[in-house]
C-alpha cells in the first residue's frame, strides 16, 4: 500500500473566496461588501481543513474556539452544530466571523499557510453563525439555577455581552448600564453597516435578553449612579467594560474648524444616529468632496470608506509611516483600495486651514522618512525638512486612536488607573484594584480588537463568578 | 421610554415639560443638562435642566422651536412618550456662598439661569438676577425668578416691558453705581454672553457662562461640542457646561454652532410640508 495517510495529503481545492457586491457599486451604498458563503462553498472550504490533532489554530484563537470541530460539523452539514459549538466559547461568533483580524491569529498559525493559504476560519465562522440567526430556532441554553447574586455590567460592548452571556448562564442576575441609547457600544456606534450590519449585532443583544439579562439602555455611570452606589444597591459584583472612548486629536492647529471631526463622531453620526438616512432621520452629517483620515487603522479605513459612500469624489489616507506599518486589517486596506481610497503614506498633518466661515478648505503636510525603529518596534517618522505640501480637502476625520474616559475612575476614588487613565486590573482575571469591581476591554488595554476584549470579558466572568460563590 | 406628564406653553414657540423620570430627578443638580431623543429616527437633543422635583420623580425642561426636533417636540402633549432620556450630564454649577451674585438669563437662556439663581440663593448669597428677552411676549419664568431672587431686573429689546434695552445695559448701570459683585452667572445668546463678558472683564468681575453648542452622545465620546476655552480645546459635555466666561473663544463658538444650518432648514421646512408632526404619529 503506498497511500498516504488522508492527513498528510496536500489539500486539491484553494482558499475559497466569499462572494462580494462589485466595488464601484459598494462604493456607493452601506449595504455589506462581502455576501458570505453559500453552503456548497462553506462544505469546500471546510474540506479544506487537515483536521490537525494538535491544532494550532486553536491557540492561536484568543477564545480558544475549538475551530477543527466546528468546521468537522459544517463538513458533515450539520451547520447549527457547528454554530453551537463556536458558541461554547464565543459568544459573538457573527461577530468575530467579520470583524476579527484572522490573519493575526487563527489563521496565522494554520498549518497550511505555511506552504498556501490558510483555511478560511473567519468566513467559515461567519457562515455557521449567520445560518444559525437565519434558520435557527431559539434554544434555551443550559441553565445553572439562580444563586441570588446580582451582577451590574457597565457598557455594552464586546467585553461586557460576553461577561453578561456567561454569568447569567451561571445563574447570577445581570443588568448591563449602556450610556448609549442602543446596546452594542463600538459595535453599534463605531463598526460600519457595510462591514458589520446592525441587525446582527442587535440579534446578539435580543438573544442575551431572552436568557433574562437586563438591559438599561440611557445610563451614564459616574454620572447617574457611581460604582459605590451600584454596590451599595444591591449589585454583588461590577464590571467595567466602558471601552476607549475618548477621541484624539492632532492638536495642531486649526483642529476646530468646521468639518474636522473625531472619527468618532463621524462615525457615531453615520452608524448609530443613521446620518446616512438625512433627512429621514434627524441627525446631519458633512458630505465632503474632498476628505482626508488622518490615521492607518480600521477606523481610518471605516472612516475612509464612510466618506466615499456619502459621496465623496476622493478619500485620501493621510499616514505618517509607510504601507508595511498600517494597522488595519489586511482586507480593510485591500476593500478600501478596490474602492478607490488613496493612500497618502509617509505624511504628517501640521496644520488645517479654513476659511472665513469657519470651514475647514485645506491641510498643510509635510513628508517623513523612516529613521530607526522606536518603542513599538516600528521605524520612527521623521520630518523630511522643507518638504510641505497643501492638500486641498473641504473635511477631515481624524482617526489616530482614542484614549481612557475619565468618567469612571474620577467618581471611583480607590479604582487604581495608570498614567493613560486606563484602569489597572489583573490580566488573568480582571480584578481592579477596588473589592468586588473588575474591568476588561479597551478600558484596561487601551484601542484593542473585538475579540480582546470579549476574552477579557470571558476571564472576568468566570473571576466574578469565583468571587460570588467563593 | 419617558412620559410627558406637563406640558404648557410659555411663550409663543417657548414650551415646558415636565417628564417623568425618578432617577434623574433625584440626582440631579442646578447647571446639569439632559439629552433626550424623540423617536427612532430622532437625533440627540441636549437640554439644560430648568427644575426638578425629587418627591414627584420629574424633570423640567424649557426649549424654544427653531428647529425640526425642537419644532415636532413641540408637538407633543401631556402622555406622549419620548423615546429616550439620558442625564444628568455636565459638571454642576459650583455653588457656595460667595457674596453677592448677578445671575443674567437672556431668552430661553432664563430657564437654565433659574436653578442656578435658586441654588445660589439657598448657599446664603444676595442674588441680583437680571432677564431679559427680545419682547415682553417671550419674557419667561419672571415669577419664579423673582421668588429666587433678592431683587429682579428685566428688559426687553424692544421696551414692550420693563427696561427698554439689553441686560447688559441694566448690568452696567449695576457696576457704574458702585454695587460689589462677587460673581456673575450669564446665560443666554452668544452675543449676550459675549457683551456680558466685555462689561465684567474691564472690572475683574468672574463670570461664569453656560454654553450649547452641537453634541452628539453629550458624554465625551465625540468631540462635537469642542470649543477653545483659554486657548485649550475643551469639551462641552464634560468639561462644562460652564465655563469662565472670559476665556471662552466666542467667535469660534458661533461658527461651530452654524455648521449644519443649511441641513437644519432643509430638515424644518421638510417638516412643516409634511404636515409634520402628524407622520410620527403623535398628534
Amino acid at each position: 500500500m503506498e497511500e498516504t495517510s488522508p492527513k498528510k495529503k496536500k489539500p486539491q481545492v484553494p482558499r475559497q473566496k466569499m462572494p462580494e457586491q462589485e466595488p464601484k457599486v459598494r462604493a456607493r451604498n452601506f449595504d455589506e461588501v462581502p455576501f458570505g458563503y453559500s453552503p456548497d462553498l462553506a462544505k469546500l472550504e471546510a474540506g479544506r481543513c487537515l483536521q490537525c490533532k494538535k491544532p494550532s489554530c486553536v491557540q492561536g484563537c484568543p477564545v480558544s474556539v475549538d475551530i477543527p470541530s466546528f468546521i468537522w460539523l459544517i463538513l458533515e452539514n450539520d451547520f447549527p452544530g457547528a454554530a453551537r459549538k463556536l458558541k461554547e466559547m464565543n459568544s459573538l461568533p457573527a461577530v468575530c466571523g467579520r470583524v476579527c483580524p484572522q490573519e493575526d491569529q487563527c489563521e496565522k498559525v494554520c498549518i497550511l499557510g505555511k506552504k498556501g493559504e490558510p483555511v478560511a476560519v473567519g468566513r467559515l465562522e461567519r457562515f455557521a453563525a449567520d445560518y444559525e440567526q437565519a434558520h435557527g430556532e431559539f434554544v434555551m441554553p443550559q441553565m445553572a439555577s439562580p444563586t441570588g447574586k446580582k451582577v451590574a455590567v457597565v457598557g455594552s460592548g464586546p467585553a461586557g455581552l460576553t461577561l453578561a452571556g456567561d454569568l447569567i448562564k451561571k445563574g447570577h442576575g445581570v443588568t448591563i448600564f449602556e450610556a448609549l441609547h442602543k446596546a452594542g457600544g463600538v459595535l453599534v456606534y463605531g463598526i460600519p453597516e457595510f462591514r458589520l450590519p446592525k441587525a446582527i449585532v442587535q440579534a446578539e443583544v435580543d438573544y442575551l435578553q431572552k436568557l433574562g439579562v437586563e438591559m438599561k439602555a440611557n445610563m451614564v455611570i459616574g454620572k447617574i449612579y457611581t460604582v459605590d452606589e451600584l454596590l451599595a444597591n444591591g449589585y454583588d459584583a461590577v464590571f467595567l467594560g466602558t471601552g476607549a472612548g475618548l477621541p484624539t486629536f492632532m492638536n495642531i492647529p486649526g483642529e476646530n474648524f468646521n468639518g474636522v471631526y473625531s472619527a468618532n463622531e463621524y462615525l457615531t453620526r453615520s452608524n448609530l444616529m443613521k446620518a446616512y438616512l438625512f433627512p429621514k432621520y434627524d441627525t446631519p452629517i458633512a458630505k465632503g468632496k474632498n476628505v482626508a483620515v488622518l490615521g492607518g487603522g480600521n477606523v481610518a479605513m471605516d472612516s475612509a470608506r464612510t466618506a466615499l459612500r456619502l459621496g465623496a469624489d476622493n478619500v485620501y489616507i493621510v499616514y505618517r509611516r509607510s504601507k508595511k506599518e498600517l494597522p488595519a486589517r489586511i482586507e480593510e486596506v485591500h476593500h478600501a483600495e478596490e474602492e478607490g481610497i488613496q493612500f497618502h503614506f509617509l505624511t504628517l498633518p501640521v496644520e488645517m486651514l479654513g476659511n472665513e466661515d469657519g470651514w475647514v478648505c485645506g491641510m498643510k503636510c509635510q513628508r517623513m522618512e523612516l529613521g530607526e525603529p522606536d518603542e513599538s518596534g516600528r521605524r520612527r517618522p521623521i520630518p523630511v525638512p522643507g518638504s510641505e505640501f497643501k492638500l486641498e480637502v473641504d473635511m477631515v476625520v481624524v482617526a489616530i486612536g482614542t484614549g481612557a474616559n475619565p468618567l469612571i475612575p474620577s467618581t471611583t476614588p480607590d479604582l487604581q488607573t495608570n498614567k493613560w487613565g486606563y484602569i489597572v486590573a489583573d490580566p488573568e482575571t480582571g480584578a481592579t484594584s477596588k473589592k468586588g469591581v473588575y474591568a476588561g476591554g479597551d478600558i484596561v488595554t487601551g484601542s484593542a480588537t473585538v475579540i480582546l476584549a470579549m476574552g477579557a470579558g470571558r476571564k472576568a466572568a468566570d473571576a466574578i463568578h469565583q468571587y460570588l460563590m467563593g | 421610554m419617558f412620559q410627558i406628564v406637563e406640558a404648557r406653553r410659555l411663550a409663543p414657540s417657548v414650551n415646558q415639560f415636565k417628564i417623568a423620570a425618578p432617577e434623574i430627578a433625584r440626582k440631579r443638580r442646578p447647571g446639569q443638562f439632559v439629552a433626550l431623543r424623540i423617536n427612532e429616527e430622532g437625533e440627540r437633543l441636549p437640554l439644560t435642566i430648568a427644575d426638578a422635583d425629587p418627591v414627584a420623580g420629574t424633570i423640567t425642561l424649557i426649549f424654544q422651536e427653531v428647529g425640526k426636533s425642537t419644532a415636532q417636540l413641540g408637538k407633543f402633549k401631556a402622555g406622549d412618550r419620548l423615546s429616550d432620556l439620558v442625564g444628568p450630564l455636565g459638571i454642576p454649577t459650583h455653588v457656595e456662598k460667595f457674596g453677592t451674585v448677578v445671575c443674567i438669563g437672556g431668552g430661553i437662556g432664563i430657564a437654565p439661569v433659574y436653578p442656578i439663581a435658586k441654588a445660589m440663593r439657598e448657599a446664603g448669597n444676595t442674588v441680583l438676577s437680571i432677564i431679559g428677552a427680545r419682547t415682553k411676549d417671550l419674557l419667561i419664568l419672571e415669577e419664579e425668578m423673582r421668588r429666587v431672587s433678592t431683587f429682579l431686573k428685566v428688559s426687553t429689546d424692544d421696551g414692550t416691558y420693563g427696561y427698554h434695552g439689553f441686560v447688559s445695559d441694566i448690568l452696567q448701570d449695576l457696576i457704574d453705581q458702585g454695587t460689589a459683585i462677587d460673581l456673575t452667572v450669564a446665560i443666554g445668546p452668544v452675543p449676550m454672553m459675549r457683551v456680558i463678558c466685555n462689561v465684567t472683564r474691564n472690572r475683574n468681575i468672574k463670570t461664569v457662562v453656560s454654553l450649547n453648542p452641537i453634541m452628539v452622545d453629550a458624554s465625551g465620546m465625540c468631540g462635537a461640542c469642542r470649543v477653545t476655552v483659554g486657548g485649550k480645546t475643551r469639551f462641552v459635555c464634560v468639561d462644562g457646561p460652564e465655563f469662565d466666561g472670559h476665556q471662552v473663544d466666542f467667535a469660534e463658538l458661533v461658527k461651530r454652532q452654524r455648521a449644519y444650518l443649511e441641513q437644519e432648514k432643509r430638515a424644518l421646512e421638510s417638516f412643516k410640508h409634511d404636515g409634520g408632526a402628524c407622520r410620527g404619529g403623535k398628534c
